[in-house]
């Protein structure tokens, strides 16, 4: 617990340490944190891969921007449906992907979320495709300006806070214990009386509904969304993620958010095929550090350590 | 009616292509229960390969040959090398092919820029084929045939040779398949070298109809997936169904509603998980 | 009212029947021994009762209810109870985690998305694990327990719900003498208000725990009755000697 409190206590300062440039990275990393989290509830928590999560990120974000900009709808008509919208379309895409589990899930998940990829591309009438979706605004609540830097930083901070606890909450409750279980042993949990099927499916709601919540905020930050946000490289650097970080753990997604996007930050600089370095690390990672970056390198160490 | 019949072939060339895309795949996961991300990856590495190759020996067929052998081998070496060190972990294999299908497609980028390299028709077959007062494209037709083509060596392959009863028993029931003395291991390497190179020939074959440009590898994978989610896993037949039914709704979606053909390939998917989750003709629920 | 009752039931894989047509009835509070050969169709039995497997024809009743068609989840929630041949349990969890995960199984709790697993849930678990004589070791991993132990811990886990019948799946597979006679007491000790069906594969030691016997072969009932009258038939010897 002391962990956390630190943590926030050094994030809280961060904004009065830090420039402008560091600050809006890390409300970057918060973003990708609240999605990379998601992805951890059904990865991580559920034994359930996810190869499309980047379509509650792109929906989302795209529902917002096309609400506001499009349909006239206010900021808070314009989140609230994009949320709902994803969320229900979430619960669709786990009645179709929860026929299977484990590969076919994930070629289920993947082939639903590139149907998506390839149609904000060609519905260009309603996306505008390869260009693109400009000129949102970020909104104001409670009269706040959040145009700012840290403004916008303390609000995703509070907001990325929010999602961790109520995520931690979650895995912590009975229904967190069951869905662990049907992680560990599903034949014997339904031995138990457990529904396996609908432990999932809700875990999968709600997993779709945090990526959703990433997406608006992803799209607030930037104040624009293209299709390349939906896709399979999006989904791939979140699961990346879970996995630098480790997976099954609530720490371990921020961990790994925070190392995927500092080393897209700094390494885009000096590296011109970003797209061959992730997938070079994911391999290397997958290789040598299954359990994740710190306890994998940990375990190299002391094996190093012990032969010389 | 000339559209129509135009219509008709595209979908048919197309799933002809599927074909050949799918059936490595669905071999590949039915065997090794791998879902190889790198697929479209390979096709679109044969596709580069061939327009390499064409410089030197400008024979289409032969460049097919060549660039199926050669993505052959670099699946082989995947596989040996790489995937097996992970021993059966399902999310790690997965997780790896995706890496590499990141690596892939970045290499070509470096490797043959990013503008689309259109592959030249074979000079016989570039003029249109009458039949019944229709005009059809030959290059097309050629395709057909030659994906029915494979399809006949690859049932024989798998119903009257060895290697084939040995696929099909490893496909049935790995662990006993082991038992009675079948080699699993080269077996495994055997068959991702095939459905790679299936898939770096098809990618020749594709180029005068598709080209071979940056993202091709991304168009083609859920193609696949969906044929072989559509026609079920491990079936050379299904792969053949799937790809056809796939060619016939992207083509016909595309003509009549070109900006939600995505979206029109998913109905016949979600019917069939729906309703058989084996897919049309599985060995097993993937 | 039979406690559970089997209509000629069916189920082939690829063309072999597995099981060819298996009727039989069992009395509350019976003790019912299923044995017979490897390859005879017994824990395929089990999960065809369970929902496991999807019968190709036939019944399947318990009690009032004929739940050959519902998962195998709402037949837990009629009664049914059942062990595993091979421990499935969770080894990364505690003892009284894994008693924990079977007793939500059956209660409203397990949908609270929100709240935390209440203390006295775990108490009743470790109450449970002291009837069965592991209460010392409830917050110890599961990995770390003795072979025998965590058989107890699988009974332990279906016993806590209190089944109205019970299938064992060769309970005293891989035990030692000593912890063979700890699992036979705690298989006696189980109350009359659970019927308990049992497999087992070696017939010496399993005999004297059951009231009456069915013997299985390919898939059939073959010999059916008491202990004594099972003894004695002829074909159970044959079934037994033919291999």
């Amino acid at each position: 617990m002391t962990r956390w409190i630190v943590l926030l206590a050094a994030l809280l300062a961060l904004p009065f340490a830090a420039g402008e440039y560091y600050i809006n990275l890390a409300s970057q990393i918060f973003i990708f944190a609240i999605f990379v989290s998601s992805i951890n509830l059904l990865l991580g928590y559920g034994g359930l891969p996810s190869l499309g999560h980047a379509s509650y990120l792109g929906v989302a974000a795209y529902a917002c921007a096309l609400l506001y900009l499009k349909a006239g709808a206010s900021h808070l008509v314009a989140a609230l449906l994009a949320l709902a919208g994803t969320t229900l379309m979430a619960a669709i895409f786990g009645l179709i992907a929860l026929r299977a589990s484990g590969l076919g899930f994930l070629m289920l998940t993947l082939a639903l979320s590139q149907v998506l990829w390839g149609t904000a591309y060609r519905w260009v009438a309603m996306t505008d495709g390869d260009n693109g979706v400009r000129g949102v605004m970020r909104p104001a609540p409670f009269g706040l300006n959040l145009e700012g830097a840290t403004a916008f930083y303390f609000c995703t901070l509070a907001l990325t806070a929010a999602a961790v606890w109520l995520m931690a909450r979650y895995v912590g409750s009975p229904l967190g214990a069951a869905l662990r279980g049907t992680r560990d042993q599903p034949r014997r949990m339904a031995a138990l009386g457990h529904n396996v099927w609908l432990v999932r499916w809700i875990t999968f709601v709600y997993a779709g509904f945090w990526g959703a919540v990433s997406g608006l905020l992803f799209v607030y930050y930037h104040k624009y969304i293209h299709p390349v946000s939906l896709s399979l490289t999006n989904s791939a650097e979140g699961l990346l993620a879970v996995i630098a970080g480790g997976s099954g753990t609530l720490g371990g997604p921020l961990l790994g958010a925070a190392i995927v996007m500092l080393l897209k930050n700094y390494v885009s600089g000096y590296v011109e095929r970003w797209n061959m370095l992730m997938g070079f690390v994911f391999v290397m990672i997958v290789l040598f550090m299954p359990e994740g970056v710190v306890p994998g390198l940990q375990r190299l160490w002391r094996r190093f350590r012990s032969t010389i | 009616m000339q559209y129509w019949a135009i219509q008709t072939l595209n979908s048919l060339a197309l799933g002809g292509l599927l074909f050949l895309l799918a059936a490595g795949f669905s071999l590949i996961f039915g065997l090794m229960r791998i879902a190889n991300l790198t697929h479209g990856g390979l096709f679109m590495l044969g596709a580069y390969l061939g327009v390499s190759i064409l410089k030197v020996v400008p024979n289409l067929w032969l460049a097919a040959l060549a660039a199926g052998i050669a993505v052959a081998v670099f699946g082989g070496l995947l596989e040996r090398f790489i995937l097996r060190k992970l021993g059966g972990n399902v999310l790690s294999q997965v997780l790896v092919t995706l890496g590499f299908a990141f690596i892939i497609a970045d290499l070509c980028l470096v490797l043959w820029g990013g503008d689309p390299i259109p592959v030249p028709t074979p000079a016989w077959l570039q003029r249109p084929v009458f039949i019944a007062g229709l005009a059809f494209p030959a290059y097309r037709l050629a395709v057909v045939a030659i994906a029915v083509l494979v399809g006949v060596l690859l049932y024989f392959l798998m119903e009257r040779t060895r290697l084939g009863a040995m696929i099909r028993a490893g496909v049935d029931d790995r662990e006993m398949a082991r038992a009675v003395g079948i080699p699993v291991s080269r077996l495994f390497t055997t068959v991702f070298c095939l459905g790679a190179g299936l898939a770096g020939a098809g990618g020749v074959i594709g180029g005068p109809i598709m080209s071979a440009y940056p993202g091709l590898d991304s168009d083609m994978l859920p193609l696949a997936l969906i044929v072989v989610i559509l026609g079920g896993v491990g079936s050379l037949v299904g792969a053949f169904v799937g790809a056809f039914i796939t060619g016939f709704v992207y083509t016909f979606g595309v003509a009549r509603f070109p900006d939600l053909a995505y979206v029109i390939l998913f109905l016949p998917m979600i019917l069939v998980i729906a309703f058989r989750p084996k897919g049309l003709f599985g060995k097993f629920a993937a | 009212m039979a406690a559970l009752q089997i209509h000629n039931l069916k189920r082939s894989f690829g063309g072999l029947p597995a099981i060819n047509g298996v009727s039989l009835e069992v009395a509350p509070g019976e003790r019912r021994l299923i044995i017979g050969p490897n390859g005879a169709g017994k824990t395929t039995l089990f999960n065809l009762i369970t929902g496991d497997l999807p019968a190709d024809a036939g019944r399947i009743v318990l009690f009032h209810t004929d739940m050959t068609r519902f998962a195998t989840h709402r037949r837990v929630h009629l009664g049914l109870g059942r062990t595993y041949q091979i421990i499935t349990l969770f080894p990364r969890d505690t003892l009284e985690h894994n008693i924990a995960l079977s007793l939500l199984g059956l209660r409203k709790l397990r949908w609270n998305a929100f709240g935390t697993i209440p203390a006295g849930l775990f108490a009743e678990a470790r109450s449970v694990l002291q009837r069965v004589g592991l209460g010392a070791l409830a917050k110890r991993p599961l990995s770390e327990v003795a072979y025998g132990d965590k058989r107890r811990v699988e009974i332990a886990m279906a016993l806590a719900q209190n089944p109205r019948v019970l299938l064992l799946d060769e309970p005293l597979a891989g035990l030692s003498r000593e912890e063979r006679v700890t699992v036979k007491a705690l298989i006696a000790a189980i109350p009359r208000d659970v019927t308990v069906v049992m497999i087992e594969h070696d017939m010496d030691t399993a005999l004297d725990m059951a009231e009456r016997i069915t013997v299985l072969h390919y898939g059939k009932v073959i010999v059916e009755g008491t202990r004594a009258e099972v003894v004695a038939d002829p074909r159970t010897r044959e079934v037994y000697l033919g291999h």
